[in-house]
């Protein structure tokens, strides 16, 4: 199976070098239409079937007020949601697997993901269930109280493994040890929850679009606007730096602010992800991958990394969606499709070695 | 060009490695470093090339010191090629080459006609340019060590420093390498600095020996000068034969057998 994958991925080498250059390209627009075509299709599926055309003609500003309201109040921010958090865990990912030089490394790894949960989970527990809380404050405290878990907890991982640089090893190190540690303390809180609170904080942890609205959507959309094209611009630089520090400093690269801005921008990126979707799993460990592979490429491309990241991620979603008639959480889904791709993904790499 | 160490001390884990070294390298030379191991010969050129910062002293290029040059400025006249570098899985000799361009793009200079064609003069020049959609990875050990000699030179500047440009290469491989090194410096007149294991082709190679002993320089000047039974046995503690290359007319080192060395 390997030397079938060797010999179709390298016919001549002339032609694979021209393929070289076309199929990143190819395969960014492929994934973007898709991401988009899926999200037309979700925003058509619910109680109230509307066809494709009626859902364009909403978008285009035009069709009945209850169409508008179906399509733009109730639909959109979900789909929306699914979308940009799928396309923000998994540029995080591509950021994080090429600066720490490791195909297992995610946006996990840094911490943020587990801080958010933390956060997040003490936000429902304690305001659920020793306070009566508004549910409007509940939901807007849930999404900080993440952010805020998960940039702490990425840059408690960060600060203590920078050692003259970000030392990709003890990165991996610190951030699995320290995920452990502030996992151990999530489920101490879920174990002490009363029931209810352990079950939206359990929606919560396996990443959850369902019943997103505007005041989720627009946040995430805020930050990605930003984010995305600061981590798209990271492109060259990060070129560079693939080649080793030694060789990207002798060719100008300022290797401690590159390695530090891509870190940067993906811990920012998976905390506004999560804090709107949840702890939607594995999107940024294996789309980064996947995209590696279709490209052609020699580490993950950015720019279809995120647009993979939305196709998953909304694909999953509108999958469960027509598949189930009750909420599935989405991180079901990915998890779901990402668990068996590590572990082909871990057996072929000790295999090559 | 001037490029040079002033009164540099360099330590590492709190070892000094380099102590109080001034060295200037001479303009449109080939100049080889060679020493023991452990003896700071790599340091010295990696404190050169500006990868490490020496704890007092200054490494001064073109009159300015080059901690205080932006680093993409020094990547405009200093081309260094680290030891042992690996490229990507799957990356083509093209790609490599082309990431010498570097420090001439910026975020709103992107890679035009001119970076195209340094890359394939580049590429031309080491003798690759009918493997250039190859996988570096899939070129024998010199053709790739060429390669990447391909990427420094597309950064066209008028200084090379090689740490150990032969390290891993069989004997072909090792002059296939240092031949080239050669002809760069026969064609273009650039300065090359390289850190080299063998005596006998720093001899051959280089116009200039640069004998580095306890992180300070010991002997410097033409190979005839520096390798000397004296310098030798005071360096590497051997005793040696210095013959004259047929070739060359330079020295050759041949070190003495056991019994000669009186150890028996």
């Amino acid at each position: 199976m390997t030397a079938h994958a060797t010999r179709t991925d390298r016919p001549s080498a002339r032609t694979a070098g021209r393929r070289r250059r076309v199929r990143p390209a190819a395969v960014l627009a492929v994934v973007l239409l898709g991401a988009l075509a899926v999200g037309v299709v979700a925003l058509t599926v619910g109680d109230f079937p509307l066809s494709v055309p009626r859902v364009l003609a909403v978008l285009v500003g035009r069709g009945d007020g209850a169409t508008r309201l179906i399509v733009l109040e109730l639909r959109a921010p979900r789909v929306l949601v699914g979308l940009l958090a799928g396309a923000g865990l998994a540029l995080a990912g591509a950021l994080t697997q090429t600066v720490v030089r490791n195909p297992l490394a995610s946006p996990d790894v840094l911490g943020v993901t587990s801080g958010a949960s933390l956060g997040a989970v003490a936000a429902i527990v304690g305001g659920g269930g020793t306070y009566e809380v508004s549910d409007a404050l509940l939901r807007a405290g849930v999404p900080l109280c993440a952010a805020v878990g998960g940039l702490a907890a990425a840059t408690l991982v960060v600060g203590l493994s920078w050692r003259r640089g970000l030392a990709p090893t003890r990165l991996v190190l610190v951030g699995v040890g320290l995920a452990s540690a502030v996992t151990a303390l999530t489920s101490w809180l879920l174990v002490v929850a009363k029931v209810n609170d352990a079950t939206t904080a359990s929606v919560w942890l396996a990443g959850s679009v369902s019943s997103r609205g505007w005041a989720q959507a627009v946040p995430l959309a805020i930050a990605l606007a930003v984010l995305v094209p600061a981590g798209l611009a990271l492109a060259r630089p990060l070129s560079v730096l693939e080649l080793g520090d030694e060789v990207a400093a002798g060719l100008g690269l300022r290797v401690r602010a590159t390695a530090f801005a891509a870190a940067a921008v993906a811990v920012c990126l998976t905390a506004a992800a999560v804090s709107a979707a949840g702890a939607i799993g594995f999107v940024g460990l294996v789309v980064p991958q996947i995209m590696l592979r279709l490209a052609g490429t020699t580490r993950p491309p950015l720019a279809a990394s995120a647009a993979g990241g939305a196709l998953l991620v909304g694909g999953a979603d509108l999958a469960e969606r027509l598949l189930f008639s009750w909420e599935v959480p989405v991180g079901l889904a990915t998890a779901a499709l990402g668990a068996p791709y590590l572990i082909w993904l871990l057996i072929r790499q000790r295999r090559t070695a | 060009m001037s490029l040079a160490a002033r009164n540099v001390t360099l330590s590492y884990d709190g070892r000094p490695v380099l102590r109080e070294l001034d060295l200037s390298i001479m303009d449109s030379q080939v100049t080889a470093v060679i020493g023991p191991n452990g003896c700071g010969k790599s340091t010295l050129l990696r404190a050169l090339g500006r990868l490490l910062r020496p704890d007092s002293g200054r490494v001064v290029l073109d009159g300015h010191d080059i901690d205080r040059l932006p680093t993409r400025q020094v990547a405009r006249r200093l081309g260094l090629l680290p030891q042992a570098p690996v490229a990507p899985a799957g990356m083509t000799v093209r790609d490599l080459v082309g990431r010498g361009r570097n420090p001439h793009l910026s975020f709103l200079r992107g890679f035009t006609a001119t970076d195209t064609a340094a890359v394939a003069d580049a590429l031309a020049r080491v003798g690759l340019a009918d493997l250039a959609d190859r996988p570096v990875d899939e070129l024998s050990g010199g053709q790739r060590q060429r390669a990447w000699i391909a990427m420094v030179l597309a950064q066209q500047t008028d200084l090379l420093l090689l740490d150990e440009p032969t390290t891993y290469l069989d004997l072909t491989h090792q002059l296939e390498v240092l031949d080239l090194v050669a002809a760069l410096h026969a064609d273009a007149g650039r300065t090359v600095l390289m850190v080299l294991h063998d005596l006998n082709l720093a001899a051959r190679y280089a116009g200039h020996l640069v004998l580095v002993r306890d992180g300070q320089v010991h002997a410097a000047g033409p190979p005839a000068q520096v390798l000397t039974t004296d310098t030798i046995a005071q360096v590497f503690g051997l005793r040696a034969t210095i013959l004259t290359d047929p070739h060359t007319g330079g020295p050759l080192v041949v070190p003495d057998t056991r019994q000669h060395r009186g150890e028996s």
